[in-house]
């Protein structure tokens, strides 16, 4: 028996405090420790603070007062606030829609043989992987008043002669923010999908096929069932980051023009950080919460498959 | 799938046509921004030529920007801080990962779901409270602002991603390990970590260009120019009021992106496998 156990072992003390962290729990909590202490600090308090701050009138630089849901109310009264509303559910909706609806699309079409299509693959993740800032600043010039490269284009095959002013006119503003965004979410949702696609097994197909299914009802019946929790999860992803962006809109349009394209992020930067008033500010950010809430709700009771 | 009869024609319609339009819309705007950032200013502001191609190609933009701004400061920023906060993040997602994976604790559900709900957070939620806190703590305008804010958003994603990919490795080889003496913490670092680099990899390298990505922290916490990233120094500093420097921020924009697509590129399916491990279950 003694001869089968190596030597180091042989002489090591189990110590009481060894034997201690060699438990599953605690030797768990050992580790998990320091970084849940991390976020508790930096994403949980944060939080706290911040809902906390939304009970203030805080000027920046200066000390806070406590005014209950002072904030709350003003928001409530505040055009302004109902036009961002609106404007980040439009800009949520149709970048969804055209995310998913593309990006199945492409999905499909890239989920066939052909030559080099890792390559492609690769090049179609480009916008994804690029930081979003550094790409919105290409289609701001794409989109320049006065040497748009698209409005060139309209002119030159005499579609319309001026072109239309992208970013001064706000539905043609909200437009753009909205191709731009899908310009840059659709290859995720498109390498996701294909993703999905792949796990799927041929002779589901060939079934169906024998079965006498068409291609479209091979599609409805076989596809999006089978591919439901993967356009679910993708979906989640994507409406809460769209909801709560911030970048695209910062570079593009600043919200203008007349706050026809404010969403609730820059809303509350502008509040916060130009107009220096933390409390609103963090009443305006918080105020997305609950909308957000519903939505994911929403889609989890609609879109979630039955789990088997 | 089955191979479809119908010759050219039904290919081109069903891939080639839909692949190339959408290759156009995907691809352009990086066109533009390569040929804007060589196009000399007379032909840049000259509405009566063709603007698709260069008649006389110029480095200017890019000499310009490399000497009159702090181009490469911020690009060196940008590298230290993504750097810095990928690998803390690798170090805590694993330390959350592993007992998550594989040990029985109390709590273990909770975590899990706090780990998930963390990472749903968005930013614009926690930017103004944060903005005081680093404010209170005196970090503003400096690296530590941003490097420690930064694991916030990417720590969660390593957790998860790194505790689906620690659960597909298979358990024998600890529990050989196990049986031969070795404590809990040998197991991990001499059998355990040494298996999961190509899920290091995946991991690290989504971080590494979220890191590179990120905007909102940046422009609050960063207001001088020296301690400013890429993104933020681009659009801080390459406007002015209403003038743009079209030139230079194509350039900005494209020396800008060519890191990240290198980097990328060497590592493709490895990103692939980080994108799609959250929602496509193996």
């Amino acid at each position: 028996m003694s001869a089968s156990v190596p030597e180091y072992l042989a002489h090591r003390p189990a110590s009481s405090f060894r034997r201690w962290t060699e438990r599953e729990n605690v030797f768990s909590w050992l580790l998990i420790g320091p970084p849940i202490l991390f976020l508790i600090a930096l994403v949980g308090y944060p939080f706290l603070y911040g809902i906390w701050l939304s009970l203030q009138d805080r000027p920046v630089a200066h000390a806070g007062k406590f005014v209950g849901l002072a904030n709350f109310v003003a928001d409530f009264h505040d055009p302004v606030f109902w036009k961002v509303a609106v404007n980040t559910f439009v800009y949520t909706f149709f970048a969804t829609i055209l995310k998913m609806v593309g990006g199945l699309a492409l999905a499909l079409t890239m989920n066939q043989d052909f030559r080099f299509k890792n390559a492609i693959r690769a090049m179609m993740l480009l916008p994804f992987i690029v930081p979003t800032v550094l790409s919105t600043i290409a289609w701001m010039w794409m989109l320049d008043p006065g040497f748009s490269v698209i409005n060139w284009l309209l002119k030159y095959t005499g579609i319309a002669d001026p072109g239309p002013s992208w970013l001064g006119n706000p539905y043609l503003a909200m437009m753009s923010l909205i191709i731009v965004n899908v310009w840059r979410g659709l290859p995720f949702y498109a390498i996701t999908l294909l993703a999905g696609l792949q796990t799927i097994s041929p002779d589901l197909y060939e079934a169906a096929t024998i079965d006498g299914a068409s291609a479209w009802q091979r599609f409805i019946h076989v596809t999006l069932p089978l591919l439901r929790p993967v356009i679910f999860i993708v979906t989640m992803f994507s409406v809460i980051f769209t909801f709560a962006d911030f970048q695209l809109v910062y570079v593009l349009t600043r919200g203008g023009p007349a706050n026809a394209t404010h969403l609730f992020a820059t809303y509350a930067f502008d509040i916060a950080m130009g107009g220096g008033q933390l409390g609103m500010g963090a009443s305006v950010a918080l105020a997305m919460l609950p909308p957000l809430a519903l939505i994911i709700i929403a889609m989890s009771v609609y879109m979630k498959p039955n789990k088997s | 799938m089955s191979v479809e009869r119908g010759g050219w024609k039904v290919r081109a319609l069903k891939l080639w046509i839909p692949l190339g339009a959408f290759m156009l819309f995907t691809m352009f705007p990086f066109y533009w921004m390569a040929v804007t950032s060589i196009k000399p200013n007379s032909e840049l502001y000259n509405r009566k030529i063709m603007p698709m191609i260069v008649y006389h190609p110029t480095l200017k933009h890019y000499v310009d920007l490399l000497t009159e701004t702090n181009f490469l400061v911020w690009t060196w920023n940008t590298f230290l801080v993504a750097t810095v906060s990928t690998a803390i993040s690798l170090v805590f997602g694993t330390m959350l990962a592993y007992p998550l994976a594989r040990m029985k604790f109390a709590g273990s559900a909770l975590i899990s779901f706090a780990i998930a709900a963390t990472y749903l957070v968005p930013q614009p939620l926690l930017f103004i409270p944060l903005a005081d806190i680093i404010n209170q703590l005196h970090l503003g305008d400096t690296l530590t602002s941003v490097i420690l804010t930064y694991p916030t958003l990417l720590v969660p994603f390593c957790a998860w991603l790194l505790m689906g990919y620690f659960r597909s490795v298979p358990v024998e080889l600890e529990d050989a390990a196990r049986i031969d003496g070795a404590t809990r913490l040998q197991t991990m670092f001499k059998v355990f970590l040494p298996l999961c680099v190509p899920g290091f990899i995946s991991a690290g390298i989504f971080a590494f260009t979220l890191s590179q990505n990120e905007f909102l922290y940046a422009l609050i916490f960063l207001t001088q120019t020296d301690v400013r990233t890429v993104p933020v120094g681009a659009i801080a500093e390459l406007v002015k009021g209403d003038v743009f420097y079209w030139g230079q921020l194509m350039a900005a924009a494209l020396l800008g992106s060519v890191p990240v697509a290198v980097i990328y590129s060497f590592f493709v399916e490895h990103y692939v496998a980080g994108l799609t491990a959250g929602a496509v279950k193996q």
